[in-house]
């Protein structure tokens, strides 16, 4: 037996993993293919996020009269912008070694196979035989791609994510196809850089998983930035030119194409799950995903998986989540609850962040759902900051008072959900929501006043 | 002044019955006098004081049954102190005690009630908790506060599954009915409790009142309904049965014992039956799980149960790690334990757990039958008599001492070719008992 736990994939779910096993007192070992950190630390969260700051600060310039500010000339060095976003990925991939080296987890470089083994499968990377008592599959997920209609990136024009973080130059006019969080991104990074910047969504409204009301308000605010939509639009085919691409969609019954030097195609996500002999291990595999239990077990002995390549939300947090109360459960600890509810985040400008249940979905499960509401028009610090673009949503169980879901658009609105979340965990009450002391002056009151208005208690409007 | 409360014998113990006071009003205990015996389902044990003072009051009397654990039972006061009767809040045998501190009025009383269930239920100890009325905190997540308060269910009955024992909405939702508070609130929400199976009365059925006498159900006899029941219905059972040739094995036990008089310990042939079912479990130790919906559970040692006949039902002590230990110590263990399990004196712990079981019926002449699981165990293994039969050796007809055994399965853990070749391991152990030293 050469190890207690191998992780494969070095993702947010499997560092993370590795780093709780080895404290565990597992005898740890790791296999990535490409770079330590995954899609997350190289070219997903976090580099989007440099490149968006640049975005964000560079938009700014637009309103600084309104502070009482001025500036000579303005402009941007495209390529700086970019290799900063490389930078930063590349110290965070280095803290992921480091951190690596510092819990004693062996890396090994290289592919992951699996083969039938002893407790669980045997992991062969390239001529090497591994074998642990159990083996944790957190090879992650990514773009999906739909070839038959010209959704396939080739790296000049048509883009994944992958492509979109490391262009030669913001491309003059852009279409993005699929209005989720990364599709949004990009559309906001570009249209900040002043790419004319298109968003086609099939659904009925852009950012679909988000509470209606919010997408409705991003939709607007966008909008007010530039950024145009069809939708609810079908994509039927894109084509290539040595120009650019034309995109042909159908929209409301009428047929139009759209022309653009670039396009993006961010249709959902796909988990990493071949190559590596799951199917002749006998994993369960169901829309590209490995089927688990609630503790991460495939079915196959010693075999598990956790985060993206386990299924949705496709969420860096998630898999950590996971991925801990996997290792915690195969060593018996008592695991971390993974009924909690995950937050999610899109950093566009305006943010957006949403934990727990849509008020629509509230209805569903037939809550009653008390409803709050504050906009930050009216809150001191965001009058005072000049962003009072965007409200705090609350949804409460009618009948027992638990919060069971909270919406936000707004400035720093990323930086305050896990308020919402810490109270979903801790199954808080609109008692102790109310109770609460929130500081003066901060955004977060909206929280406190949307929590108030949901029973009609609200104080500042 | 201290209340002096029902004490939880072991983990699972919900309730018990006050079987005796060993004390009266008035009279001065110190720490560690007897003061009364419990009974539990499976146990007598007796209550030893924990701190010293006169008894003011005895809250429960003798002979009550189905007192709550954590009830106070009985009230303590020091030396000279004024008599209960003065104390303005007296507190009722099956109430939690009014709260010194209330934070808010209102049906919020659970916060302040005393121990939690889960609390004592983890340290087994047979004495007498006390504690200073001031009320130790449940804790419970808000959610789950409110919940209970609008279900009428008494957080201090309920055991959390949340971090460090905290009470959560899910252990709520799960809160059985029981646990709910006697009037009024109980009678809130009474459409939440699942639907219990009718209970017809034998008038009903057709026996007429008065043709038949009544023995109240014991905590033992309601213990064995229940997880007999529980077994019978859930578990997918199914027996195996061999013969074993027992004239080797007979001969083997003579001349053990002659080697073992000087010892005073006699090996039964049960003995041998537990000695060779251990070895046959480390040899075959799929036999030797555990269903669970997170996983089989495969036990690192044979723990091995036996069911002992005793006046008003059964109880199954256990021989721990039975493969490492030799007949002479299993012997002299298993012979210890029938004893103390008759006279009711087993500790939680002798009886709880265990990993397989074996019934025997052989002395009552019994030629085969197949028992009932005893959860969670993968197997149990039922012995009949030993008696001389015919039996067909090559083309010949011959007499030969034989004991049929019955083995029954759980089939999630334990399989038809699982559970034979199992008895195809223990089957030769006893068939030639040398290999059971190997």
């Amino acid at each position: 037996m050469d190890f207690d736990v191998i992780v494969i994939g070095s993702g947010p779910g499997g560092y993370v993993t590795a780093i709780r096993s080895s404290q565990l007192g597992f005898k740890t070992a790791i296999v990535e293919r490409t770079e330590l950190g995954g899609v997350c630390l190289n070219w997903g969260c976090i580099p989007t996020k440099a490149l968006l700051k640049s975005g964000e600060v560079y938009e700014q310039l637009d309103h600084l009269k309104d502070y009482g500010l001025s500036v000579e000339k303005r402009g941007f060095d495209f390529d700086a912008v970019v290799q900063r976003s490389r930078k930063v990925a590349a110290q965070l991939n280095s803290g992921v070694a480091f951190l690596m080296k510092k819990h004693k987890v062996e890396v090994v470089e290289g592919a992951a196979r699996l083969e039938k083994g002893k407790d669980a499968p045997t992991v062969v990377v390239g001529d090497r035989k591994l074998t642990a008592k159990h083996v944790i599959l957190a090879t992650g997920a990514r773009a999906r791609t739909l070839p038959a209609i010209g959704l396939e990136p080739d790296g000049e024009r048509v883009w994944t994510y992958r492509e979109a973080l490391v262009p030669k130059a913001a491309p003059k006019s852009l279409v993005v196809i699929g209005s989720g969080a990364i599709g949004m991104e990009f559309a906001s990074f570009y249209r900040a850089l002043g790419s004319d910047v298109t968003v086609v969504e099939m659904m009925p409204r852009i950012l679909p998983v988000e509470d209606e009301e919010v997408s409705k308000a991003a939709h607007k605010a966008f909008e007010k930035r530039g950024i145009k939509f069809r939708v609810p639009a079908n994509v039927r085919k894109l084509s290539k030119s040595k120009t650019g691409v034309s995109l042909e969609i159908e929209a409301g019954g009428k047929a139009e194409i759209l022309s653009a030097d670039v396009a993006i195609v961010a249709v959902g996500i796909v988990g990493n799950v071949e190559d590596m002999g799951l199917e002749a291990l006998g994993v369960k595999i169901e829309k590209t995903h490995v089927v688990t239990d609630g503790h991460g077990a495939t079915g196959v002995p010693g075999l598990y998986a956790i985060g993206d390549v386990a299924g949705p939300p496709w969420l860096a947090h998630k898999a950590s989540h996971e991925g801990v109360h996997c290792i915690e459960h195969i060593a018996g600890e008592a695991p971390t609850n993974l009924s909690a509810p995950i937050p999610g985040c899109t950093y566009t400008t305006p943010q957006i962040a949403s934990v727990g249940l849509t008020e629509a979905q509230a209805k569903e499960k037939g809550l009653e759902p008390k409803v709050g509401r504050f906009p930050f028009r009216v809150n001191g610090k965001a009058i005072a900051a000049g962003e009072t673009e965007g409200f705090v949503k609350t949804v409460f169980d009618g009948r027992t008072g638990a919060l069971v879901g909270a919406h936000m658009i707004g400035a720093e609105v990323t930086e305050m959900i896990q308020g919402f979340a810490l109270a979903m965990t801790l199954e808080a009450t609109e008692a102790e929501l109310h109770a609460t002391v929130f500081p003066h002056p901060t955004m977060s009151e909206a929280m406190h006043e949307a929590s108030l208005d949901a029973y009609g208690k609200v104080l500042h409007i | 002044m201290t209340d002096i409360l029902m004490p939880a014998l072991s983990p699972t113990m919900e309730e018990g019955i006050l079987a005796k006071w060993f004390v009266k009003a008035g009279d001065t205990v110190k720490s560690g006098d007897v003061i009364a015996e419990i009974e539990t389902d499976k146990a007598t044990m007796e209550v030893e004081a924990v701190d010293e003072g006169v008894v003011s009051e005895i809250l429960v009397a003798e002979g009550t049954e189905g007192v709550k654990v954590n009830t106070p039972i009985a009230r303590l006061g020091e030396e000279g102190g004024a008599p209960a009767k003065a104390e303005p809040a007296k507190a009722e045998p099956a109430k939690p005690e009014t709260p010194k501190e209330a934070p808010k009025a209102g049906p919020e009383t659970p916060r302040n009630a005393p121990a939690r269930a889960e609390d004592s239920g983890k340290k087994p100890a047979p004495s007498a908790t006390t504690h200073d009325g001031g009320g130790q905190r449940i804790f419970a997540s808000p959610l789950a506060r409110r919940l209970a308060e609008q279900k009428g269910i008494d957080l201090s009955a309920v055991s959390g599954s949340g971090p460090h024992g905290r009470i959560v909405k899910a252990d709520i939702d799960a809160a059985r009915p029981g646990q709910a508070k006697a009037p009024p609130a109980a009678t809130a929400a009474p459409s939440a409790a699942p639907a219990p199976r009718e209970h017809r009365s034998l008038e009903q059925m057709g026996i007429p009142a008065g043709s038949y006498d009544l023995i109240p159900l014991d905590g033992m006899r309601k213990t064995v309904a229940r997880r007999m029941t529980d077994s019978f219905r859930d578990v997918p059972h199914f027996p195996l049965t061999v013969d074993v040739e027992l004239d080797e094995l007979l001969a083997a036990r003579t001349k053990i014992n002659a080697l073992l008089e000087k010892q005073g310990v006699k090996v039964s042939v049960n003995d041998l039956v537990l000695k060779a079912a251990a070895v046959a479990l480390m040899r075959v130790p799929e036999a030797n799980a555990s269903y669970t919906p997170e996983g089989i559970a495969m036990h690192h040692h044979a723990d091995i149960a036996m069911a002992v006949a005793v006046p008003g039902g059964l109880i199954t002590p256990i021989i721990r790690a039975c493969e490492t230990k030799g007949l002479a110590q299993i012997a002299t263990e298993a012979k210890d334990l029938a004893e103390r399990a008759r006279s009711k004196k087993l500790k939680p712990e002798e009886f709880q757990g265990g990993t397989f079981s074996v019934s025997n019926l052989g002395m009552f002449g019994i030629k085969t039958f197949s028992s009932i699981i005893n959860e969670p165990q993968g197997a149990i293994l039922s012995v009949g008599a030993g008696e001389k039969r015919p039996i067909v050796r090559g083309d010949k007809i011959e007499i030969a001492t034989v004991m049929s055994v019955t083995l029954t399965c759980d089939h999630r853990v334990v399989d038809g070719a699982t559970g034979a070749r199992w008895l195809a391991a223990f089957k030769p152990l006893l068939e030639d008992p040398i290999t059971l030293i190997v």
